[in-house]
């Protein structure tokens, strides 16, 4: 096997370097975005010292930075509380997704029944059944697991359905002259098909996840960055909900950053560079 | 001498219109062992549906599809079958593509990694197993392509307009190669092409298939002495046959 074991970027010597340029363009292009971030923190920052607003009502960025590292280790549990609810309820949610894909790429008639279903499903406000879940299922993990699932639900299943309906017809029909058995055909053909159709599911679930759980939290749990942000709203204790929020994003960016990373590992060819071989 | 490939009396239509289309109309065509037949014809004759059937892709409306004597009308048999793209799979390297036949068969991937591994200087690509396809050109991707139908294993091979792709001087250089081939491996071809010479110039025989619904109006075999090479096409047998396939596409 070792022999063979050739990843892609073996042949192509300029690779190295142009992975390092790109890394260093991709550092130019966030340079506005930051310089803009920090010109809207400055601003913040003076108008909340010039105006000498009340920090209960608004508090000024540095007290929020304090607040944040202040509370970095109770931060650090709740946020671990809330991720374990988004990264059960993301799991469940993809086995849910796999399995209703599947079955509905098998079946044209379970697909007519399931897929207007799916979409009504969206439009139900989940945020609104959150309370009813609360009821069913209690305070604990697993009512917010299900809100997470059934919010990243979504995203993946639509995106899994229309992956497989971009299977190439022709090529199914080149590995039928070869004769291939089904486990051939899915692991050849239609998952790495479906690969970046997953990811962009993926991309957007993961993000939709920490916010579930957030909320799910907020409506009853005994720990999680909802609970903290709670808490610290009715101690009137603002900076440390604008805490929790930037908790929140750093770890829905975490998350973000991951499947990015997931992506890059699981499609190789991608990073393969063309070569522009001349013919012989 | 049985054929390699029987097609008997074949219709077939195609409904996806508003009204149906009668694509082929009655066809009868067969490939002997090792012969390289060239179906040729205008666009839009059937010739890749035709293809189609004789690779039990799709069932004809009417007739037989016989393979080695044993009928296989509508069923996927084991056939060489190459479509005008390539068909690599962007994901697979070279050696994994050209590999699939074999893992199909049930060949062991260590077995089938090395047996490809040796046919690859055959097809000028051993310095090239381990890059993906789009990292190829055009010519080395549609011989990656071949290797992969010849490792299909099958006598018989299939190929629809495998050069239709490819520049002019590339596709000259690919035919000459594919003969090549061809005399290496004796497997019995069957060719879709619209280029007449390019028809000649391979083929022991070539059909004439005429426009829409196909039949086949003209079955004319090619005598020209094998091995050929280019200065063949200024020969006056080959320059009949042109005029002689020219004329009866005109009918």
């Amino acid at each position: 096997m070792k022999r063979w074991a050739n990843t892609g970027t073996g042949p192509n010597p300029a690779a190295g370097e142009r992975q390092q340029g790109r890394r260093g363009a991709a550092i130019r292009r966030n340079l506005p975005t930051a310089g803009l971030l920090l010109l809207l923190v400055a601003c913040w920052e003076l108008a909340c010292r010039i105006f000498e607003i009340p920090p209960q009502q608004l508090p000024a960025p540095s007290a929020i930075g304090r607040a944040f590292f202040e509370n970095f280790t109770i931060l650090a549990v709740q946020a671990r509380a809330s991720l374990a609810a988004a990264g059960a309820g993301l799991l469940m949610a993809l086995l849910l997704a796999v399995l209703l894909a599947v079955a509905m790429d098998r079946s044209p008639l379970i697909k007519r029944f399931l897929y207007p279903l799916l979409v009504i499903s969206q439009t139900v406000p989940i945020y609104a059944l959150a309370p009813l879940f609360l009821i069913w299922f209690g305070l604990g993990l697993f009512s917010k697991v299900v809100i997470v699932s059934l919010v990243c639900f979504f995203p993946l299943a639509v995106n899994l359905v229309e992956g497989l309906e971009q299977v190439d017809p022709e090529a199914l029909e080149l590995l039928r002259t070869m004769q291939a058995g089904p486990w051939l055909v899915f692991r050849s053909l239609q998952l790495p098909s479906v690969l970046p159709y997953f990811f962009s599911g993926l991309k957007i679930a993961v993000t939709y996840s920490v916010i579930g759980a957030v909320i799910g939290e907020w409506i009853g749990a005994r720990a999680g960055l909802g609970v903290f942000m709670l808490r610290s709203l009715h101690a009137f204790k603002t900076a440390q909900v604008f805490a929790a929020i930037i908790a929140v994003v750093l770890l829905s960016l975490l998350l973000f950053k991951l499947t990015e990373l997931l992506a890059w590992l699981a499609m190789p060819w991608n990073r393969a560079g063309r070569n522009n071989i001349e013919e012989e | 001498m049985k054929p390699k490939l029987l097609l008997e009396n074949i219709s077939a239509t195609y409904t996806a219109g508003a009204e149906p289309l009668p694509v082929i109309d009655a066809l009868s065509l067969h490939v002997a062992p090792g012969e390289f037949v060239s179906l040729l014809g205008p666009s839009g004759s059937g010739k890749s549906t035709l293809l189609k059937i004789a690779a039990g892709l799709i069932r004809p409306e009417r007739g037989r599809v016989f393979l080695d004597g044993r009928e296989v009308t509508g069923r996927p048999a084991r056939v060489g079958y190459m479509p005008q793209q390539d068909l690599l799979f962007p994901w697979k390297t070279l050696l994994q593509n050209a590999a699939l036949p074999l893992l199909a068969a049930g060949v062991p991937r260590e077995a089938a990694y090395s047996r490809v591994m040796e046919m690859l200087p055959v097809f000028g690509l051993e310095r090239f197993a381990h890059y993906y396809p789009n990292q190829l050109s055009g010519g080395m991707r549609q011989r990656a392509a071949l290797l992969r139908t010849i490792l299909v294993e099958s006598g018989l091979l299939l190929l629809d307009e495998p050069f239709a792709a490819l520049d002019a001087l590339t596709r000259d250089k690919m035919r000459d190669w594919l003969l090549a081939i061809w005399e290496q491996f004796k497997r019995s071809v069957l060719f879709v092409t619209h280029s007449i010479d390019e028809a000649i110039y391979l083929s022991d025989r070539v059909c004439m298939i005429s426009a829409r619904p196909g039949r086949i109006i003209l079955d004319q075999p090619i005598t020209l002495p094998r091995p050929r090479t280019r200065q063949i096409t200024n020969e006056p047998l080959f320059l009949e046959y042109k005029q002689k396939l020219f004329a009866s596409l005109e009918e």
